[in-house]
């Protein structure tokens, strides 16, 4: 074992991981499992079909308190959040000074309570909370919650399964979540994930995850599901991958996350660099976040460059690999405004070769929420 | 009669006469997961010891498969653009990537044994 493997932090489902075999591999600071012995194909196949369960205990969970918390949190998010609705999540993008993204999250309104909910990206929580805190100081307090464990239940089969365990908790439509008893412990459980299928999301003491995670893992239907097929299942669904789609050089405007922006944050220009994002939103920017479709088999990974048909540069590729649900290769990237269009043709070098490609909408896999 | 000999890059090679197959071992398609894109090199290509030949992609990356030996291609293993599910369900048969001739036994006799690669293997 290595220096760096030693100091990998482990979540409450570590012993679990590797009683079921999984390959482990360091991600945000944690040993995760990358797959498990059922493999990255069918785990994701599986997700779509009936229910894989993800380990997202990494993320950073937190409360934040005070007078007006959702006015508060507006000083660091363009999102609206005084306008968000008991018993509602919603997403947000952290942004910096300069107006571009510090990280993508999850803020909820939990029903007759005063506090939000947060929920934020592993690789980058301890900065997320550092700068929350220095931004919010005096006018509210954060409270992380590192003991807290988070579950993902994902695929057509979740609500089916997670009724058995809290009855009643398939009432939950989309984007709604409400406190919960799951298998007898308390959870705060909302229906959204990062499939693009119907799922849940199940916070729970850390003490309690692996009861939970055991019960749900004995329904016929559910099968444990590694960060490779979360990051196929995802990029199929379209969403970003903060550090590779969205950082601190991009901003919502070009990362094509405008509709983050609540209405009437659009009017009062009220959040950081409001004024240069809204008129950015309106002249346009030099790029744009899109959907790319190889046209060949051949996967064109982060990093690849995108050109012209004449062989200019005009982009690079942040996310791509091979979509299983699509049989053949997706990916999303950045390129000049002018090349943003659906269906314009252009090219990714690949080990020196032009591979044809074209522009094309996101999802690549059609979303299955459940909305109703 | 053929031998197959083991690459530290974990490719295999058999020699019947002066043509050798190759391919990736069962260990390495282990280790990649579920290989969905693989491509081979034309025939008529010349590659020499060590040089990028192929490559082939799991579900998460792309790794490069060099010629454990010299020679020039007969034929790439043209089944495995459409089914490069091979390379996991008979990595050391079906799975195989290319096929060359003109190899050099003194280049082949210098790549490891089996048994030195099984070893090899248990130290990673």
């Amino acid at each position: 074992m290595t220096g760096s493997e030693e100091t990998l932090r482990k979540t409450p489902l570590h012993a679990l991981h590797l009683e079921l075999g999984a390959k482990m591999v360091p991600f945000a600071g944690y040993d995760m499992p990358v797959q498990f012995p059922t493999g990255v194909l069918k785990e994701h196949l599986h997700t779509r079909e009936k229910a894989g369960l993800f380990d997202v205990s990494h993320m950073g969970q937190a409360f934040l308190g005070g007078d007006n918390p959702a006015k508060a949190l507006e000083r660091v998010t363009p999102a609206d959040v005084q306008g968000l609705k008991e018993g509602m999540q919603r997403y947000g993008l952290l942004l910096n000074d300069r107006g571009t993204i510090i990280d993508d999250f999850m803020f909820t309104h939990l029903a007759g309570e005063k506090e939000l909910y947060l929920v934020v990206n592993g690789a980058t929580k301890e900065g997320d909370f550092a700068y929350m805190a220095d931004k919010l100081k005096g006018i509210a307090t954060l409270m992380p919650k590192p003991d807290r464990a988070l579950l993902a239940l994902q695929g057509p089969a979740a609500g089916r399964v997670l009724e058995k365990l809290s009855p009643g908790i398939d009432t939950l439509t989309f984007m709604h979540v409400r406190r919960a008893t799951v298998a007898g412990c308390p959870a705060i459980v909302s229906r959204s994930g990062y499939t693009g299928e119907d799922g849940f999301e199940i916070s729970l003491e850390g003490k309690d995850v692996e009861k939970i995670a055991r019960a749900l893992l004995a329904d016929p239907d559910v099968l444990p599901i590694g960060l490779a097929a979360r990051d196929s299942l995802r990029l199929e669904a379209g969403l970003c991958l903060y550090g590779h789609d969205i950082d601190e050089t991009t901003d919502p405007v070009e990362a094509n996350l405008v509709w983050s922006i609540g209405k009437r944050r659009k009017m009062d220009k009220d959040f950081p660099s409001g004024e240069k994002i809204m008129s950015r939103l309106l002249n346009g920017t030099e790029k744009k976040r899109v959907g790319i479709l190889p046209v060949g088999k051949a996967p064109a990974r982060e990093g690849t460059e995108i050109t012209d048909k004449s062989g200019r540069v005009i982009g690079k590729i942040t996310s791509g690999g091979f979509g299983p649900s699509l049989n053949a290769p997706v990916a999303m990237g950045y390129v000049d405004s002018a090349f943003a269009k659906d269906g314009t043709e252009v090219d990714l070098m690949v080990r020196g070769k032009a591979n044809p490609a074209r522009i094309a909408p996101m999802p690549f896999v059609p979303n299955r929420y459940k909305r109703s | 009669m053929s031998e197959v000999r083991y690459t530290d890059q974990h490719e295999w090679v058999r020699l019947d006469g002066d043509t050798a197959t190759v391919g990736i071992t069962k260990h390495a398609a282990e280790q990649l997961g579920d290989v969905v894109f693989v491509e081979v090199p034309e025939a008529g290509r010349k590659v020499g010891a060590g040089g990028e030949a192929a490559v082939v992609e799991s579900v998460k990356a792309a790794s490069d498969v060099y010629a454990p030996v010299g020679g020039e291609v007969t034929e790439g293993n043209a089944a495995l653009a459409d089914e490069p599910a091979k390379v996991n369900a008979d990595p050391e048969g079906d799975g195989w990537f290319f096929k060359l001739k003109g190899v050099s036994k003194d280049e082949f006799a210098k790549l490891m044994t089996k048994a030195q690669y099984d070893e090899f293997v248990k130290g990673l």
